[in-house]
């Protein structure tokens, strides 16, 4: 399985193994990773998933889609590297991937 | 040591819960709920669930060792079967007594039932909690005719899961239009033509009078005497909120658990959050009722707030979604009461946004398959004394966010 590491609010970091085809954010909730709040439940609806890839991965994770660009409108303290995590599937190819998770209420 | 107890472990009720702790509360945290599973999400049962996308673990809003984590204790599989408010004791189905110093409620609704003659067979099917999606589940894989009785948003996701199963759909809406209660004409004009060009049988108009069983088929008869047959049929008439238990201890109701901007009932000691209340919102002039996640939760973290003695007063604009086929439906604002339409976009193109005034304010904006319409909308929206240029709104040329 892929590892996945969080880096929380507070700089703590949580090293994941996160199944293939699962969304980022449901390795981050199945891990109790603090922070990441899902409300939606993955619908791209809330916002509350936000995080931040790491700079080193930004090539290999991607830009948001059209619909999830836009829910990010929403998020707080939106950066270059803001992605909701409900958004991004994992891949083989996201082994290693470090997200930083924001501020999510 | 406090404690608090919290009735109705779904969305609503964890959400006291984590607000609760999040707040910093370190008494005892009850969650008790009558359904066998930890608090789950309802909205994908009637989208990638139903058409076995997902399986039900991750449906769970939180693993199980979550709550141990966070100190939540789950009593679940019981439901609270009388509530003393005076001597403020829960009572459990199963004889166990509970006492607490403070109280949420956060019951939910649950569907309201067919009455017709027939409606009594079990290939007549609802759609709330997860049993009823594995049953519907297994039932649609089997039938080749489905009827659904309601056009709202629960008939409509399942008519487009079954058509995408390959079934045979008709709906039957008793309005003359789907979606009556909550969108504007040319929203359920558009929901009716995508249905039907998928070929679902949209009746309108349609009042079921009785359902004629036999082992074969299910013939639903209607008011004007035609006949509609299925091998499996799904009533998606509305919800009735769980109100009996708050009701039989003396709590007020109305159509819901009465409640105030802090999710305050009628007893100091006792809270209430989600699908079961009949609210305050300070945004609207009346109270209303809402069935959606938005208001679960915003309203949850305000029933928490009360309970830790931090106050904050409910003023959260609402917002909803729909998944029908490859349209997305996002909605904020309550509509109700608009005098005025605006359009941007056509409707035949899939993509367009419609904008509800009222004495010349946005009130409430509808989007299909437009995000950041939807967006901007929530935000404007939440600013007071939102007046702004209808020609605008109207013109796709014009950036929204360029606007305002
Ligand atoms: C199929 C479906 C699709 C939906 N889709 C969407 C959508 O796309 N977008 C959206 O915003 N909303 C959607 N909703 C609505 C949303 O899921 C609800 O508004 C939300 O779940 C309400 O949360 P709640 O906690 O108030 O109530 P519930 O989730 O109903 O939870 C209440 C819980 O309390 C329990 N309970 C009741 N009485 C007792 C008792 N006496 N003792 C113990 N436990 C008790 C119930 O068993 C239940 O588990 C959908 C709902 C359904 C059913
Ligand atoms: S979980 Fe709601 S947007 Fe990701």
């Amino acid at each position: 399985m892929p590892k996945i590491t969080f880096i929380d609010l507070d700089g703590q970091q949580h090293v994941t193994d996160v199944a293939i085809g699962l969304s980022v954010m449901e390795g981050a909730i199945a891990n109790g990773v603090p922070g990441i709040l899902a409300i939606c439940g993955g619908s791209c609806a809330c916002s509350t998933c936000h995080a931040y890839v790491d700079d080193a991965w930004a090539g290999v994770v991607g830009a948001p889609n059209e619909i999830e660009d836009a829910t990010l409108e929403l998020a707080n303290d939106r950066k270059p590297l803001s992605r909701l995590t409900c958004q991004i599937v994992v891949t083989p190819e996201l082994d290693g991937l470090v997200i930083h998770v924001a501020k999510n209420d | 040591m406090k404690r608090f107890i919290i009735v109705g472990a779904g969305q609503a009720g964890l959400q006291v819960a984590e607000s609760l702790r999040r707040g910093g509360f370190d008494g005892e945290v009850l969650l008790v709920g009558e359904e066998a599973s930890l608090p789950y999400q309802r909205p994908p049962l009637s989208k990638k669930y139903l058409l076995g996308e997902v399986e039900a673990p991750r449906l769970l809003f939180r693993p199980a060792d979550h709550y141990a984590k966070l100190g939540i204790a789950c009593h679940l599989g019981v439901p609270v079967a009388k509530l003393d408010k005076e001597n403020r004791i829960v009572y459990l189905a199963d004889g166990a007594e509970l006492c607490y110093d403070r109280l949420a409620l956060t019951t939910g609704a649950r569907v309201r039932e067919l009455t017709v003659p027939g409606a009594g067979d079990p290939r007549v099917c609802y759609l709330r909690g997860l049993n009823d999606a594995e049953n519907l589940r297994v039932r649609l894989s089997q039938a080749r005719r489905v009827a659904i009785i309601g056009g709202g948003f629960i008939g409509l996701e399942v008519a487009a899961i079954a058509r995408g199963l390959g079934c045979e759909v008709a709906v039957l809406e008793t309005q003359s239009r789907v979606l009556q209660r909550v969108v504007a004409p040319v929203v359920s004009d558009f929901f009716a033509r995508i249905h039907r060009e998928r070929g679902v049988n949209i009746q309108l108009a349609q009042q079921v009078s009785a359902i004629d069983a036999t082992p074969d088929a299910l013939t639903i008869i209607t008011a004007d005497g035609s006949s509609v047959v299925a091998d499996l049929i799904v009533a998606g008439i509305g919800v009735l909120p769980n109100i009996e238990l708050a009701r039989a201890s003396g709590l007020l109701c109305d159509g819901g658990i009465v409640v105030d901007e802090f999710a305050r009932t009628s007893d100091p000691s006792i809270v209430s959050a989600g699908d079961c209340t009949m609210h305050r919102n300070l945004l609207y002039p009346r109270p209303h009722r809402i069935e959606s996640v938005q208001n679960a939760v915003d309203q949850a973290k305000v029933a928490a707030g009360t309970l830790l003695d931090h106050p904050v007063a409910y003023a959260q604009v609402p917002w909803f979604w729909s998944d029908q086929y490859d349209f997305k439906l996002q909605m904020t604002g309550i509509s109700t009461g608009y005098d005025e339409l605006v359009l941007r976009g056509e409707p035949e193109k899939g993509a367009f946004s419609v904008f509800y005034y009222a004495d010349e304010r946005l009130i409430a904006a509808d989007s299909i398959n437009r995000p950041a319409e939807h967006m901007v909308s929530r935000k404007l929206i939440a600013t007071p004394g939102g007046c702004y240029p209808k020609a605008q709104l109207a013109d796709t040329a014009i950036d929204l966010k360029t606007i305002f």
